[in-house]
């Protein structure tokens, strides 16, 4: 069956010019096809994440072009940039970043509020249907800081999935997380890919992690030296 | 919708850190009340002294005054058109002192639409009798119904009421000081002696006090009738007419039209009393100097608590942008905080300068000079509370201007990856 490709990278290059000019990603080019689940892995420092921020359109210093869901990002401004993401992108990050003045529920519902794709009741009953997949719908009227870590970072994943985006990113999701809630966390993104046909692009140096997923795509000094399906 | 959403998180932010806005709003509510309470009370002080001057002072006087003329007669003649005329010591001859015409001159400004009123006024000398000594004084005939109109002339009046002008016959109110001297108070009989040697006897139906002692100890007044009577002079005899206008700036305008109109003198509020204006400019520019720094000093202090409240936030803005809201979202966010902080401040603080005014409007003040004045005067004009009311605004606007930009300039990847 023939799937569309929603993110894809055409020879992105890209410099850190402080202090010294150092090159870190060279000629990058991947696709990822609706509703893979991939994992990128690499050693620190490899340009990994900065793979990853440069996709998510938050980096827009670098040469190349971006695709996401076939719209280049190439000289979009600031604004229709933040809209993108709204629109198309979640993302989860290795720290929460859940704001305590809010209740968990308002902050899985701001990135939708600010979309206003629908109206606020019906992102409040969207955010809970979220919670409900990852199973933290009982804490929705507490703040973030009354959770444990793996609970914050459901909620965390709850909030990147509001906006039902093309794509769900992650900067090494568990890496603040302990086995358990690790696993948790992988099963949720297993599921998603799996019963959702959510699109997942997860970085992370846990090769065990990393094993688990659809394709792992392994990289060393700012390139792409494999990319192949994983066997099981 | 986007603007009610960046409302909510304002208030969130506002409400999370509520002793900082605290703080914040204290500092613009203490300036906005002092700005409101000093410019109240100078302006108050500004206007009761121009009372005292515009309450006494006719925007127009109209008199004639015994002058040499410029053009002699022996230079009229024309015998003597060449020649130069030397002719030294010219005396006037005898001349009345009154306003030719009087009758016909008012008439003319009954009918003058930019007239807001008049009162005519006769003055004259003559001599208190107290024993065997004479004190020197000056007799003011005036019509105690227009005099108090234009002048507020029963403000002065301290015993006895100033209509009794009027309604008694041979009646005076003298100054404060010559009651003194006279051992005179309201009923009793004073005599006079005229000018012209005749004597009257008039009963003092009142005391005035204007504030100025040298005035008091002089000063009396009759009606004009009774003036008339001493002056040995007919009914249309009348020495000055004291106009007020509707526009006090067309003063100077108007006194020229009229001493070429009627060929009379004519001075205007603006050339006898210059000074005022520019006192009262000062004052008015000391105060909002003063005003206007308290409101910027606030200003700073606002600044500082957003920057503080931007660094702190540094994530949250991150995550903000991180999740679709653009640098503008995040930037109208901190200026919604800066000019909820200037609202809320400034309307606390122009309430408090309300009341501030109203209680420096309640401390006695009292002065020998300002009968009138019971309490220090406050000025309740509108106009500070909307400059206070916008400056509140705008500086605050300013002030969160610089912080909120920071906020939008934050870069998510920066701050995400140094974790």
């Amino acid at each position: 069956m023939e799937q569309s490709i929603v993110l894809a990278a055409r020879n992105v290059t890209k410099f850190f010019h402080d202090p010294v000019d150092v090159q870190v990603l060279r000629e990058v080019n991947l696709s990822i096809r609706q509703g893979e689940f991939v994992s990128v892995t690499g050693k620190s420092g490899c340009g990994k994440s900065t793979l990853l921020y440069i996709l998510s359109t938050m980096d827009t210093d670098y040469q190349g072009e971006v695709l996401i869901n076939g719209i280049t990002m190439k000289g979009k401004k600031e604004a229709e940039l933040a809209l993108m993401r709204s629109k198309y992108i979640g993302f989860v990050f290795q720290f929460h970043y859940l704001l305590n003045e809010f209740s968990v529920l308002k902050n899985v519902m701001l990135p939708g509020l600010k979309l206003a794709r629908y109206r606020p009741e019906e992102v409040e009953h969207r955010a809970y249907e979220k919670l409900k997949i990852l199973q933290i719908e009982k804490e929705a009227l507490k703040t973030p800081n009354q959770l444990s870590g793996g609970q914050k970072q459901r909620v965390a994943i709850a909030r990147a999935l509001i906006n039902d985006p093309v794509i769900l990113m992650g900067d090494e999701p568990t890496g603040n997380l302990d086995k358990k809630n690790s696993d948790i966390v992988f099963g949720i993104f297993a599921e998603l890919a799996a019963s959702y046909h959510q699109s997942l692009l997860i970085v992370t140096h846990d090769l065990e992690f990393a094993g688990r997923t659809g394709r792992i795509i392994e990289m060393e000094d700012g390139m792409i030296v494999g990319g192949q399906c994983p066997q099981g | 919708m986007n603007l009610k959403l960046l409302f909510s998180i304002a208030r969130s932010l506002l409400v999370a850190r509520w002793r900082q806005t605290l703080v914040a709003a204290i500092g613009v509510t203490f300036s906005i009340t002092m700005f409101i309470a000093l410019l109240g009370f100078m302006a108050g002080l500004n206007e009761l002294l121009d009372g005292l001057v515009l309450n006494r002072t006719p925007h127009v006087r109209l008199y004639k005054e015994l002058q040499a003329i410029e053009r002699q007669p022996v230079a009229m003649a024309p015998e003597y058109g060449s020649s130069y005329n030397i002719v030294r010591s010219v005396k006037p001859k005898n001349d009345q002192l009154a306003l030719r015409n009087s009758g016909n001159i008012i008439r003319a400004l009954e009918s003058d639409t930019r007239v807001a009123g008049m009162a005519p006024k006769i003055v004259t000398q003559a001599f208190y009798n107290a024993g065997t000594t004479d004190l020197s004084g000056v007799i003011n005939g005036i019509d105690a119904v227009a005099e108090n109109k234009l002048f507020r002339f029963s403000d002065y009046v301290v015993s006895g009421n100033y209509i009794d002008l009027k309604n008694v016959p041979n009646s005076i109110i003298v100054g404060k000081g010559v009651a003194g001297k006279m051992l005179a108070g309201t009923g009793d009989i004073i005599q006079l002696t005229t000018a012209k040697g005749d004597r009257f006897q008039l009963k003092v139906v009142g005391v005035f006090e204007s504030g100025l002692a040298e005035f008091d100890n002089v000063q009396s007044y009759v009606s004009i009738a009774t003036a008339q009577k001493m002056v040995n002079e007919p009914g249309n005899y009348l020495t000055d007419i004291q106009i007020k206008l509707k526009d006090l700036n067309q003063a100077p305008a108007v006194a020229k039209e009229f001493a070429r109109l009627f060929d009379v003198q004519a001075i205007d509020i603006q050339a006898a009393n210059a000074q005022f204006e520019t006192g009262s400019f000062i004052r008015s520019l000391i105060s909002y100097a003063v005003g206007i720094t308290l409101l910027v000093v606030a200003g700073f202090g606002i600044y500082n608590i957003l920057n503080m409240m931007i660094y702190e936030k540094m994530d949250s803005i991150a995550i903000l942008k991180a999740t679709g809201f653009s640098g503008r979202d995040v930037q109208r966010v901190f200026l919604i905080i800066a000019l909820s902080i200037g609202l809320f401040g400034g309307l606390l603080g122009l309430l408090l300068g309300l009341g501030l005014s109203a209680i420096i409007d309640q401390i006695p003040f009292v002065t020998p000079s300002l009968p009138t004045i019971k309490t220090y005067p406050v000025s309740y004009s509108v106009h500070f509370y909307l400059i206070g009311g916008s400056f509140s605004i705008i500086t605050t606007y300013f002030a969160g201007f610089f912080p909120a930009h920071k906020a939008s300039r934050v870069d998510p990847v920066i701050i995400i990856r140094g974790k």
